[in-house]
């Protein structure tokens, strides 16, 4: 169906109805309990799941087909990003011109550096991606300021000239970003029980450009140019002696996750109309980077999972503070209550980069394959007790087979 | 199935929940944080009140950070009537009774600015859309001041600005919804430039090293005119990166530049490092032109005074306010403070204590938490007995106009809080500046913003 | 004339820093082909001995002065450390003024002994493994480590002063006929510059001279055949790890008067000093000193007013410009040999 196999058809329907019920999904515990600080089904971080696990299958195209790993995807998102607020701030608060002038320029920019770092391979290139983000992160942050905003960021302001439609709304304040009309912060709340769902329109229009892009990777995974890329991957020069030219096939894979980043970048200030340069630092390039490879390299479903991953942890455990946990642990003696907290206590809130650290430990460690391999092989743990176990798929079972180099 | 429509928090935290098991769809006219019958994002129901508290946790500002929510930590305490009370006794305005606010006990949730705006509005909007906080405050630098200042205002909620100096959180970025209770550039300039042309005289050439990004440009800009004022020179002004950690380069001509004082216009670890690298070059004991060679730096904290250590002695500078001073409410404020913690306040502390006691004053003198209520109770509000002497929310900005402290780092420390001592209580009046100043100018606050 | 010799000399001790780090994160590269994120973790660890060693030094007993009052207007409590006690104020004073070159010989052992935990612990077990697998665990142990040190020492910045006798600068513009004030240096750079390049040449003599450095050499070279000989290379490999993390952290110890550590000092210096190696050449030893001390210089030279002036911004992105440049003229960097990390 979709012109897609069995397999993947079942695969992209279960990613449709994982972010159709996100809301659902996401939001397990009933408002005002104690689990409710686990929720996470609130726009704001179901936008940003949906819109970095765009980025992610981006950069997924790139560095799990080919091999190529860039330091520097962030720039792209970043660049993405100023053209989105730009085309805000001149033209019109609908999200659908934002977006496109975002996948252009950032498909664009990263033609542009593509050209010029593809031309040197391995850890050659990953410096060379490196060196252009952290150029674009400073200049953005410090020269360009009348173009960038600098240290805070591109904004709107009361003053946008905005040819379709007003610089001013009646009641004195700038308009919000909206598809044709509804606004992207719009919400349908449904109560049931003790428990409290939010459907936003932002986060379903991220979701069906979601859907999208999954679905363009997946073609993109299982045509002949998918082919040619993992080509590129596992011997460039058997490739070469065939009489193919390596090159355009890595451009375009480095131009195409240039733009899911840039797309990336276009719906996250469609959602929040402001770009930061910190989001071009090098440190945004390797979190997508882990999420992927902490979701499992090459695999379609991988990077979606690493990068919900990451940015729950981000978002929820850093919000844990001391006197929540004393709250968890009150129906234990106060000494044991006590100890407890202390235990607890350096691992979330302003320590959630400590277990972010130890979690990417554990996972390279002990699952090389990343969050997919984990569930594999839960997954082989119940099959086995059922049925004989089938041999793995090789599309999604990712060897720990040298991704840069050797 | 009623057609109640609750809020978030609100009836549903206290479990009062009718028919459970049957779906009770409430379908909002309104936004993701709006409640449409009250009128206002995140209206309080029930008994409670929440409070957003965004600071700084991981990052080179995490200390800050801590201070800060320490402070939060003190005042909810204060507000609902734990402790000794504080500045809640000092306060000119007496509606705060340790009954929370407006009858209802304050709780509070806080987040992770990462001193990152993007991280710093997820984290906001976190608060607001899953936690219902009705306003959100605190902050490290001017980026996220700025950008968290800006959600605010589009979400329907109060911003009450933590620790933030650049012009232009209450100048071409000032919101309707923001507030700052920190003083900013301009008046640092202003209240240092008389006390330097005191110390120095006004025959000297200033070297400028100035961080390359807003604030910087804004403290530049700040200190340059306003010592200009006063017949000194300017030799030459250099950006330095956000990201250097050795001045040594930019350090080292100064020297030989004609110049006899040299500005680090930097913040923060920036400045911990330019100021060691500039001792290190023997900048403090050098002459050039005849003269001493001096230092300043125009915005002090005490974390930045630590991590330099023994080199800010004798290094002037200005703060918003420091522990020592010797008023009844600073006096109250670093009592209670020193006695739950143990050690002096930070000025990052003071103005994050002092803006959430505002917050609930405003509130309570409003009769509302309506963030439209709260912006007309905070303009042009007058009071005193919180730390700065008389002060005024001039309703034009939003900027709060108090003395501001010149201040020199010391020369006999007795402990590691103790580094700084204040040469002179600037008055407000003297830093006080027209709400169109050029350097404040191309900004507009807007109307306020309720949300529904 | 003079603000370019100025410029060089400050080069100098940026270079000396990022060499020192480029150095060990190239020799683990060479002799185990490992990619190590926390390479500037150790850095840190180091600059953070001499902040123990500091604070071991001044561990105190508290006296109680009756006649100052502390912020609460109670009675001061002194400090007093016991160094005090035991050597004499005069004594106890200048053994703590010279903590961190004392630190030296604290950090030595402490980091090599890291180094081989962390490499029989760790990185033993990722040498089979892809590289993208061991730059995700390495850097996990970075963040895990730094969060340690911040967990005990705090974000902000500790001040770790040089000895009083090293404090301030002397005018090298004189000494060579300049005028006064137009070439000064401060004695702890010298000393910095010095440190950096007798532990380089030990660094290669030792690889030179020994038969410890020969086998390392070859091993580098040739693993397999090294092991055919029936030499044991892992051992060496593990003393040679340790070494390294030794040579990054006194890097760090000497560096702490220079700025004061803080806990992500190690990040900050991270991709700086992964330029450095690309640029010198991945796995070349010389190529890593030659591209410290150049790039080190190059960003002297590109914070000059002047150059600032003529392009603005220069000074934000003059490394990576640089390590463009080079390596879109010299595939493998300054120094690096064919086909090493290429695929």
């Amino acid at each position: 169906m979709l012109g897609l196999n069995k397999k993947d058809f079942s695969l992209l329907l279960i990613v449709a109805l994982l972010t159709m019920l996100a809301p659902f999904i996401l939001n397990p515990f009933p408002e005002g309990s104690e689990l409710a600080q686990f929720n996470a089904g609130y726009p704001d971080l179901m936008q940003r799941f949906v819109i970095f696990g765009i980025f992610a299958i981006g950069f997924n195209i790139l560095f799990g087909l080919t091999g190529y790993l860039s330091f520097g995807h962030a720039a792209f998102l970043g660049v993405g990003s100023y053209a989105g607020v730009w085309m805000m701030k001149l033209l019109t608060m609908n999200v659908i011109p934002a977006i496109l002038v975002s996948v252009i320029v950032a498909g664009l920019f990263s033609i542009l550096i593509g050209y010029i770092s593809l031309r040197r391979s391995g850890i050659y290139f990953s410096i060379l991606t490196l060196a252009f983000a952290q150029m674009s992160f400073a200049l953005a942050y410090s020269v360009l300021t009348p173009l960038t905003g600098g240290e805070t960021g591109l904004q709107l302001s009361l003053n946008d000239p905005r040819i379709i439609g007003t610089s001013v709304t009646e009641s004195g304040s700038i308009p919000v970003t909206h598809l044709f009309g509804l606004e992207m912060r719009d919400s349908f709340e449904l109560e049931m029980g003790a428990w409290l769902f939010t459907f936003n329109a932002g986060y379903y229009v991220c979701a069906v450009v979601l859907l999208v892009a999954f679905y363009i990777a997946i073609r993109i995974f299982r045509s002949p140019f998918g082919m040619m890329l993992r080509a590129v991957k596992s011997n460039q020069q058997r490739m070469k002696y065939t009489g193919l030219n390596p090159k355009p096939y890595t451009l375009a894979a480095f131009v195409i996750s240039g733009m899911y980043a840039g797309l990336a970048g276009g719906l996250m200030v469609s959602m929040d109309p402001l770009a930061g340069a910190e989001r071009m630092f090098w440190t945004a390039s390797g979190e997508v980077v882990l999420m992927t490879i902490l979701g499992g390299a090459g695999t379609l479903i991988g990077p979606i999972l690493g990068a919900g991953m990451i940015k729950y942890m981000e978002n929820i455990l850093s919000k844990i503070n001391s006197t929540i946990l004393h709250e968890w642990f009150a129906f234990m003696p106060d000494g044991i209550e006590d100890l407890l907290v202390t235990l607890v206590y350096p691992f979330i809130g302003k320590g959630w980069h400590l277990t972010l650290g130890i979690i990417f430990m554990l996972v390279v460690i002990f699952l090389p394959g990343g969050l997919v391999e984990g569930g594999q092989r839960i997954a082989r743990l119940f099959r086995r007790k059922k049925e004989e176990p089938k041999g793995p798929d090789p599309e999604h079972h990712p060897k720990p087979a040298p991704h840069v180099a050797e | 199935m009623s057609k109640s429509t609750l809020t978030r928090r609100g009836l549903l935290k206290t479990g009062a929940v009718a028919g459970a098991g049957l779906a009770a769809p409430t379908i909002f006219d309104g936004k993701a944080w709006s409640a449409a019958h009250t009128g206002f994002t995140n209206a309080p129901e029930g008994d409670t009140v929440t409070l957003g508290f965004n600071v700084p946790q991981t990052g080179p500002y995490a200390d800050e950070g801590a201070d800060e929510l320490r402070a939060y930590e003190l005042a909810v305490e204060h507000l609902n009537g734990g402790g000794d009370g504080g500045m809640l006794n000092t306060f000119s305005s007496k509606t705060l009774d340790g009954t929370g606010i407006n009858g209802k006990r304050v709780e509070y949730v806080t987040g992770d600015t990462q001193t990152k705006s993007d991280a710093a509005r997820a984290s906001a909007r976190s608060m607001i859309e899953k936690d219902g906080a009705i306003m959100i405050t605190g902050g490290s630098s001017s980026g996220v001041a700025v950008a968290v200042q800006a959600l605010c205002q589009e979400a329907g909620v109060i911003f009450m600005a933590g620790l933030t100096h650049s012009n232009d959180t209450t100048g071409k970025d000032r919101k309707a919804n923001g507030f700052r209770h920190f003083f900013n550039s301009y008046m640092s300039g202003a209240a240092l430039a008389p006390v330097l042309a005191n110390a120095y005289g006004t025959d000297r050439k200033a070297y400028h090293l100035t961080a390359d990004y807003n604030w910087g440009y804004t403290t530049e800009q700040a200190v340059k005119e306003s010592t200009e004022a006063i017949g000194w020179e300017t030799v030459n002004t250099v950006l330095t990166p956000l990201t250097q950690t050795d001045f040594s380069s930019y350090i080292a001509p100064v020297l030989n530049s004609g110049a006899d004082v040299l500005v680090l216009n930097h913040y923060g670890g920036n400045m911990v490092n330019s100021l060691t690298n500039a001792v290190q070059f023997g900048l403090r004991d050098a002459q050039a032109n005849g003269k001493n060679f001096e230092i300043v730096v125009p915005l002090y904290s005490r974390l930045m005074a630590r991590g330099a250590g023994a080199n800010v002695k004798g290094i002037y500078g200005s703060t918003n306010w420091h522990w020592s001073l010797p008023d009844e409410g600073s006096q109250a404020f670093t009592r209670s403070f020193g006695t739950k913690y143990g050690f002096p306040p930070s000025q990052a502390a003071h103005t994050c204590y002092v803006q959430t006691l505002l917050y609930a004053d405003a509130v309570n003198r409003a009769g509302s938490f309506n963030p439209c209520a709260v912006v007309e109770a905070l303009e042009g509000f007058e009071f005193d007995g919180l730390g700065n002497g008389p002060t005024l929310y001039r309703a034009e900005d939003h900027q709060c106009f108090k003395d501001v402290l010149v201040v020199r780092g010391k020369e006999n420390p007795t402990s590691e809080f103790d580094l700084l001592e204040i040469v002179e209580i600037t008055p407000a009046s003297q830093v006080t500046y027209a709400p169109d100043h050029p350097q404040f100018a191309g900004g507009a606050l807007g109307s306020c913003n309720p949300g529904a | 004339m003079d603000a370019i010799i100025l410029q060089i000399l400050n080069g100098l001790d940026k270079g000396s820093a990022y060499a020192l780090i480029a150095l060990g994160l190239t020799l683990i590269f060479g002799t185990l082909g490992v990619v190590n994120f926390a390479h500037g973790a150790l850095f840190m660890l180091g600059a953070f001995c001499a902040v123990t060693l500091n604070g071991i030094l001044t561990i105190s007993h508290t006296v109680i002065d009756e006649t100052r009052t502390d912020f609460l207007g109670n009675p001061l409590k002194v400090e007093v450390p016991y160094i005090y006690d035991i050597f004499g104020e005069t004594l106890g004073a200048s053994i703590i003024d010279w903590s961190v070159p004392l630190a030296i010989l604290f950090a030595i052992p402490v980091m090599i002994l890291i180094g081989v935990i962390m490499e029989r612990g760790l990185i033993k077990f990722f040498y089979k493994r892809p590289h993208a697998d061991q730059i995700l665990v390495t850097f996990g142990l970075a963040i895990v480590l730094q969060e340690i040190i911040k967990y005990f020492y705090g974000a902000n910045p500790i001040p770790t002063p040089a000895p009083e006798a090293f404090i301030g600068s002397f005018d090298f513009g004189q000494l060579i006929g300049f005028d006064a004030n137009t070439i000064i240096y401060p004695y702890w750079r010298l000393v910095y510059f010095g440190f950096a390049m007798i532990i380089i040449t030990g660094v290669f003599a030792f690889l030179q001279f020994t038969t410890f450095g020969m086998v390392v050499r070859a091993g580098m070279a040739d693993r397999e055949t090294v092991q055919l000989l029936g030499i044991n290379i892992d051992k060496r490999f593990t003393l040679m790890f340790g070494l390294a993390a030794a040579v990054a952290g006194l890097a760090g110890v000497m560096y702490t008067p220079i700025n004061s550590p803080n806990y992500h000092m190690g990040m900050d210096f991270l991709v700086l000093s992964f330029v450095v190696v690309v640029v010198g050449g991945m796995g070349s030893l010389p190529g890593a000193v030659l591209a410290g001390f150049l790039l080190g210089i190059l960003e002297s030279f590109a914070s000059m007013g002047a150059v600032i002036d003529l392009i603005p911004g220069i000074n934000q992105v003059i490394i990576y410009l640089v390590a463009i440049v080079i390596l879109l003229t010299r595939p493998r960097g300054l120094m690096g040999r064919k086909g090493v990390m290429e695929e």
